[in-house]
């Protein structure tokens, strides 16, 4: 029997964190994720024995991640903008070492200590790197509340395929706000020795989770490791959205909760006349170039929004490689854009081949 | 050093002429070949790290917990201690040592878990993890090795560097008015609810080298009993840094570190718990 609950997208997650057997959290209270630590503190030990600790900083909740993360356990943490840059060290060094883990970016505005009201200008952060060195972290935006308890499980499955941390890049407004979401079953919490993890030396080996090799040749050999991944990720784990692209002669990319502000955008537009579909990346890492690009050949242009200065819009431009007009709208500061805006920038933009 | 333990090299000589020195009987030291790894150390001579090291290895053979224990190893020195430490480690970023050992703990209970740290990365960068960590009564050991200075780097300061002591960066010495004082960081954490064991010991002399063992034995024992965390700073040498050879370091530590730093528990739990004195 389905289980429908109503929830705020931060509990939506904290309790998919529960079922998917998670066995720690680590975390550190910022608006707008605090939900999440409060939620697992609240329920998540009675109900699996999960470990649930609320640490000094960002900085000390990813390196107690980093440690447990070794043991081979299935950890997270979340944290919003202003926490996530101070993590960013630890995450690299998870990276480089290769553990799985669970991060969690419930994006505000910035930059600075900004704003708590919700932003997508973290894209960078998450797809691009953000810390030093050459990694990649996997990326799901969710655009659901739903999809923000979907992507917990999902991401535990991803990050021990690949060994691999994984992000999911989330807004305030979709933390914030209440849907119903259709909860997934219990699982148990299960631990297996997966023969890197440090959980005491077997076979009279010590094993050693590190990322440092000072040797410039090895260093060398694990990037081309790390690389030969992300073309492995890149090649399995694409995940998008198509609304209405087939017979559109526009479209609008997005990501998170704008793409559902600009399918509210695109039904308006239709109903005007106007033939505009929405595509919307799921992973931001891997991106889906090859499917955007598709598309892109059969429009007559795009129109990115984000709730940023214009981030994916970079890889938009990618994918579409000059083939039709991209534009870019973006609000910024904590301002979600309305669908009425939307179609006016997309009037706006395509004059000619709208009128 | 002290001069009566030094051994001239005719006594030397006589030792090794003495050929009942060599019979198994008479055997007074063996690796503890289990835990350290047959590898050169690529400690400086005479430094005090490869001594902890093998310490830290006798009493992991000794308690038979080989297969228990999780290290975490540093940013410093001894940042490679994993390469003569058989056993099951983690590196950590630069002063989260006690963050990682935190994280280990937290999901691994049963095991022991320890944190190998330097005076930079405990009391300087990692100041809050280390104050947090001993707060929260982690069950961890976390051994916190003293010398004054950063020896990775170069010698520069370190929150510990002595009043005048001359570093890379205190070229003209540490002057307290504007670079602070040291940072006596165990008495700190002393006074913290959550540690349960604090001793400041040091591996100059065969008499200290034999306390601090001790000391590392009793931490593990606690931790066995789920007390809460256990710290012993170790005050060391860095002969390279402090550009002087080894017996002149262990010369100028015992003449102006341990004045500073005096030796000796600063914490001790429960008499009856006590496993000497
Ligand atoms: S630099 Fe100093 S602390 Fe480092 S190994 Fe050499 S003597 Fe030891």
């Amino acid at each position: 029997m389905k289980e429908l609950k109503l929830m705020k997208g931060n509990e939506a997650l904290a309790e998919a964190a529960i079922r998917a057997g998670c066995d720690a959290y680590f975390g550190y209270p910022i608006t707008p994720q605090s939900e999440v630590l409060e939620y697992l503190s609240r329920e998540a030990n009675s109900r699996t024995g999960m470990t649930v600790l609320q640490a000094e900083s960002e900085i000390a909740s990813i390196n107690m991640v980093y440690g447990a993360a070794g043991t081979g356990k299935r950890v997270m943490t979340s944290s919003s903008s202003p926490g996530m840059s101070l993590m960013q060290e630890g995450i690299s060094y998870i990276a480089c070492a290769e553990l799985p883990c669970l991060l969690v970016n419930v994006n505000r505005g910035g930059p600075g200590l900004g704003t708590i009201q919700p932003g997508q200008s973290d894209y960078f952060q998450s797809v691009k790197g953000g810390g030093h060195g050459d990694y990649k972290l996997i990326v799901l935006a969710p655009s659901t509340v739903q999809e923000m308890s979907d992507f917990v499980g999902l991401s535990f499955d991803l990050a021990f395929k690949y060994r691999n941390p994984v992000l999911i890049l989330t807004d305030g407004a979709l933390g914030q706000m209440m849907e119903k979401v259709e909860l997934q079953p219990q699982k148990t919490r299960h631990f297996e020795d997966l023969g890197w993890t440090t959980t005491g030396r077997k076979n009279g080996n010590g094993r050693v989770i590190t990322s440092l090799h000072l040797k410039a040749d090895e260093m060398e050999i694990l990037n081309n490791h790390l690389q030969a991944k992300y073309r492995e990720i890149e090649k399995n784990e694409i995940r998008f959205e198509a609304t209405d692209c087939d017979d559109a002669d526009y479209i609008i990319t997005a990501f998170g909760l704008v793409a559902r502000i600009c399918q509210k955008a695109a039904e308006m537009a239709r109903a005007k006349g106007i033939k505009v579909g929405v595509f919307r990346p799921i992973s931001l890492f891997p991106f889906p170039y090859a499917q955007l690009k598709e598309y892109a050949g059969k429009v007559k242009g795009i129109l990115d929004v984000e709730m940023n200065a214009g981030q994916m819009v970079e890889d938009v431009r990618l994918s579409v490689e000059g083939a039709v007009p991209v534009y870019f709208h973006g609000r910024m500061g904590g301002v979600v854009p309305s669908p009425e805006e939307v179609l006016e920038k997309l009037e706006e933009k395509f004059a000619g081949g709208v009128k | 050093m002290n001069e009566k333990t030094m051994l001239d090299d005719q006594h030397y000589e006589n030792m090794i002429a003495e050929e009942s020195v060599c019979n198994a009987e008479n055997l007074v030291y063996e690796k503890p070949s289990k835990v350290l790894y047959d590898t050169p150390m690529h400690y400086c001579p005479g430094c005090g790290h490869g001594v902890v090291h093998r310490l830290l290895a006798e009493v992991i053979e000794e308690l038979g917990i080989t297969s228990d224990i999780i290290g975490v190893a540093p940013v410093g020195c001894s940042v490679l201690a994993y390469n003569y430490l058989n056993i099951d480690m983690s590196e950590a970023a630069h002063g989260r040592a006690s963050a990682v050992a935190t994280g280990i703990k937290r999901v691994l209970p049963e095991k022991y878990v320890f944190s190998y740290q330097g005076d930079g990365d405990l009391a300087a960068i990692g100041t809050g993890e280390t104050i947090h960590t001993c707060n929260r009564g982690e069950n961890i050991l976390i051994l916190f090795i003293n010398n004054g200075i950063y020896g990775m780097t170069g010698g520069q300061m370190a929150p510990t560097t002595l009043p005048n002591m001359k570093s890379t960066t205190s070229p003209f010495g540490r002057d307290v008015e504007t670079m602070g004082s040291p940072l006596k960081i165990t008495e700190l954490v002393a006074q913290l609810p959550g540690t349960y064991y604090v001793t400041r010991q040091s591996v100059h002399k065969p008499v200290n080298v034999r306390k601090t063992k001790k000391a590392i034995l009793k931490a593990f024992e606690y931790q066995k009993l789920k007390k809460g965390t256990c710290f012993i700073e170790v005050v060391s040498n860095c002969p390279s840094n402090w550009k002087m050879n080894p017996v002149e370091s262990n010369k100028w530590l015992d003449e102006n570190m341990l004045p500073f730093y005096p030796l000796g528990d600063i914490k001790v739990p429960d008499k009856n718990l006590q496993t000497d004195d």
